[in-house]
């Protein structure tokens, strides 16, 4: 009986107005924007039909903020600006300042308390990122480090506008994904089977959902030692790890055997084509904290071959369509295995049944 | 006790270079904080986290915690170190739904930055991979605490598990030429419907809303939801002759040609010789990209609506899956415009709800039973836009097909009939 007392009944209120929230120029303007322009990396313009126009000034920080940095945020914000944020998919702030003039000592403040500003338009902005060893339960690497250090080696180009059209790279540390696609993809790619600690498998587990879990039917029921536990059909495993969550003692994480893999040409918009899903191009990469160099190193190839080749407007996956895979892979000097071809389902479709081939 | 800081060689490594360190971050919280409570979870994180670093594996599992009343919103993490690392051995994070567009003002982080400095650890994400305020780090009891603080001025909690999870939407209307939506207004009008199946799970899985005012899907919402709302116009394309020359002399005719009329996917514009651009309306396809490149010549026509694309989804379990069209165009101006949207929504997940198998996503469902069932489940006609292409196998049973096509005709006749009629 006490229960009912005890306890403060939830207000549901769900989703909060963003409206009490939004700078005013934006308020009054709302769905009645004409244009807008990119005055500098990291500044956009946007003008209203009435020529009305506000400033937004976007930055870079490091994600996971502390009381420390949320609070610097926002007394730049109240200092430089006029007290208004939002952030973007890709966790960059924004400020927005009704006077242009407010402008320049803005981006100097947020410079001078190390944020970065820049993100916007053909620049590499900030990589979307996954939880990692910080708080998820079943990481094989950490997303956040891996951002870091990679964001160090890009720092230059959030800052400018040296890349034909705007690249979104994404990171994940399973390979669930929960980054999403991008231009290019940084993930976790397991390459054993998991290995199970069968004590615990009867305590700890359902199996009947374990076993429905699996993409390719590789894991049975089984008795291990005279107690109930599951086996997994190694030749049929593919390493995806999805066994793991609902079971933890399918320990797929491995120090050793837990690589990263990298994919390309993952495009969100329908900008010209259709979207896009991103595709394998490196894979055996090492897990290898704190600062991952060699996958860093493999994305900035990537990056400087798109750079010198593609053309305006071009984001990667329209650049490799005109010049062909087998040109991508000999320009940026990676293998091209068996593996790069598709075996799942649909996978005809990916094969080409053409004379189209260049020379 | 919190005194004793835990070695950190690997982590004081992402200490260095130019990007800001989210090490630095936490360190300060450890170093500098007045407050023992946090510094002490602030150490000991930083000791399970170097503790990973160096054996490169996660020592976080999960459990339940929820607040009273809902059934999600809290992702539990406990440590399966935390003999070693106690003062953050339960660490769980709060996801708390953003407004739509995720807009702040400096005094609202100030005052969520305090009540997370009486109850958590003081670290925030914004946001969360789908879209989630992510208060990172409290235990049990004070995360009971923490909610009812914010909750009292206006934050409720997102989803986590089998359930519709928080939505996101792009900056659009506020800031976007570019928008043909009232994105705030989908995006809370399809949430605030939806908020018991937010804090019950009850759905064979996720569910996810994303709303992006126009097709740059700024949002991935094909790639990345359930169903994605995104904005398009269906009558001609605004085209300000004088704003395309003033492009065409700074940029030069061969610019223009090589990046506007020659990238359009469908061929459906023609730079003419006094340099004014022509479109065929009919041929394209809303693809945004003309209007990207010259924002200030081109723009959305004044018929403006939505089109729907439902089940997207990432790689688990059969692999990733894009949204499929299954409604062209919707107006959505009046209060019966969005009744109708909201109705839809409720048809796709109550369809879902009976048909999905435990742990399949409505994409999936679609995938196993065939597009034609599920809408023929859901009420709606099918429809050319629907497919990239028709049916290339013989191999169908077809002798529904006289029913089929009558049917077809008098569809249209019927939007014949109404489109004379208002
Ligand atoms: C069991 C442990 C899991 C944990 C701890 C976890 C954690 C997370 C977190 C923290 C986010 C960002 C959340 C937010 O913004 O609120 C996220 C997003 C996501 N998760 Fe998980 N996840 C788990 C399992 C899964 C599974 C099983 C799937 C597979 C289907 C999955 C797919 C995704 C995807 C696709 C996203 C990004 C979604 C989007 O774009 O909206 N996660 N996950
Ligand atoms: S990608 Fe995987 S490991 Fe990383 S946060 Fe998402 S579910 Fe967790
Ligand atoms: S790792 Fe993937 S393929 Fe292998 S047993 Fe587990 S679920 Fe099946
Ligand atoms: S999706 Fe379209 S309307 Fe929304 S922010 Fe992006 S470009 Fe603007
Ligand atoms: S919006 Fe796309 S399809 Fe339409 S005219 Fe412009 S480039 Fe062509």
């Amino acid at each position: 009986m006490a229960l009912h007392t005890e306890h403060r009944a939830p207000i549901e209120s769900g989703c909060p107005d963003g409206l009490q929230y939004m700078h005013p120029v934006m308020r009054k303007h709302y769905g009645n924007w004409a244009y807008h322009e990119d005055p500098r990396p990291g500044v956009l313009v946007h003008v209203a039909k009435n020529g009305d126009k506000i400033w937004t000034v976007r930055a870079g920080t490091q994600r996971i903020l502390d009381l420390f940095t949320l609070r610097k945020l926002c007394e730049i914000g109240d200092q430089y600006g006029d007290g208004y944020v939002r952030f973007t998919l890709r966790s960059n702030i924004e400020y927005m300042v009704a006077d242009e003039a407010k402008v320049e000592p803005l981006i100097k403040a947020l410079e001078d308390a190390g944020f970065v500003v820049g993100g916007t338009k053909n620049s590499v902005t900030m990589i979307s990122h996954t939880q990692g060893w910080l708080h998820c339960d079943i990481p094989g690497t950490d997303a956040s480090g891996v951002v870091k250090a990679m964001m160090d080696e890009l720092y230059e180009e959030f800052k400018s506008w040296n890349m034909p059209n705007r690249v979104h790279i994404t990171t994940s540390c399973c390979q669930i994904n929960c980054g999403g696609q991008g231009d290019i993809a940084i993930n976790v790619q397991h390459t054993k089977p998991p290995k199970i600690n069968h004590d615990l498998v009867a305590n700890v587990c359902e199996r009947p959902s374990v076993v429905a879990r699996c993409p390719v039917a590789a894991i049975r029921p089984a008795l291990v030692n005279g107690k109930p536990s599951l086996e997994v059909d190694e030749k049929k495993c593919i390493c995806c790890g999805a066994c793991y969550p609902p079971c933890p003692p399918m320990q797929i994480n491995d120090a050793e055997h837990t690589k990263l893999a990298i994919w390309v040409g993952g495009n969100h918009s329908n900008a010209r084509g259709r979207p896009t899903f991103h595709k394998l191009v490196a894979a055996g990469i090492p897990n290898n904290p704190p600062r991952w160099p060699e996958a860093t190193a493999i994305v900035k190839r990537i990056l400087e071959v798109y750079k010198e080749d593609a053309k305006d407007w071009e984001r990667i996956n329209d650049w490799i369509e005109r010049i062909g895979w087998p040109r991508f892979f000999e320009k940026t000097g990676l293998p091209f295995t068996k593996y790069h071809i598709n075996n799942w389902l649909g996978a005809r479709r990916t094969l080409n049944a053409s004379t189209h081939i260049r020379f | 006790m919190a005194n004793k800081h835990y070695e950190t060689p690997m982590l004081d490594e992402l200490e260095k270079g130019p990007w800001p360190s989210f090490i630095s971050g936490i360190k300060r919280l450890r170093d500098q904080h007045p407050d023992d409570r946090i510094k002490g979870v602030a150490n000991s994180l930083l000791g399970q986290l170097e503790h990973s670093y160096e054996t490169r594996k996660g020592y976080w599992k999960g459990g339940t915690v929820s607040v009273f009343g809902y059934g999600s919103g809290i992702i539990p993490r406990f440590s399966e170190v935390g003999h070693a690392f106690p003062e953050s051995k339960e660490f769980h994070t709060l996801r708390v739904q953003p407004p739509a567009g995720n807009y702040y003002t400096t005094d609202m982080l100030r005052q969520l930055a305090e009540s997370w400095e009486k109850w958590g650890s003081g670290l925030i994400t914004f946001h969360g991979q789908t879209g989630n305020i992510m208060f990172i780090g409290t235990d049990t009891d004070n995360t009971q605490h923490f909610f009812d603080e914010i909750n009292e001025y206006g934050w409720d909690l997102g989803g986590a598990g089998p359930c519709v999870r928080t939505g996101m939407s792009c900056v659009g209307a506020a800031r976007c030429e570019q928008s043909c939506l009232d994105e705030m207004r989908v995006h809370r009008t399809l949430l605030n419907n939806f908020t018991d199946d937010v804090h019950r799970p009850a759905l064979p899985y996720k569910f996810k809303f994303k709303v992006s005012g126009c097709a740059n899907d700024c949002m991935n919402s094909i790639e990345r939801s359930d169903f994605a709302i995104i904005g398009t116009w269906r009558d001609d394309m605004k085209v300000d002759q004088e704003a395309v020359k003033e492009y065409v002399a700074k940029k030069g005719r061969d610019y223009i040609l090589d990046n506007v009329v020659n990238r359009c996917p469908t061929n459906a514009l023609a730079l003419r010789e006094d340099d004014t651009l022509e479109v065929n309306n009919r041929d394209c396809v809303r693809c945004m990209h003309c209007l990207n490149v010259m924002p200030k010549a081109l723009s959305p026509g004044d018929d403006k609506g939505a089109t729907i694309l439902i089940g997207g989804k990432r790689t688990l379990k059969i692999g990733d899956l894009m949204g499929t069209v299954i409604v062209p165009f919707m107006k959505l101006d009046t209060d019966e415009d969005y009744e109708r949207l909201v109705e839809l929504a409720e048809e796709v997940i109550d369809f879902w709800a009976e048909n999905g198998l435990e742990h399949e996503r409505c994409g999936e469902m679609i995938e196993r039973i065939g597009l034609a069932n599920f809408l023929e489940g859901i009420g709606v006609e099918v429809d050319p836009n629907m497919v990239v292409e028709p049916r290339n196998i013989s191999y169908v049973r077809m002798d529904g097909w006289d029913e089929e096509a009558e049917k077809w005709f008098k569809r249209k006749a019927e939007e014949k009939a109404a489109a004379a009629a208002g």
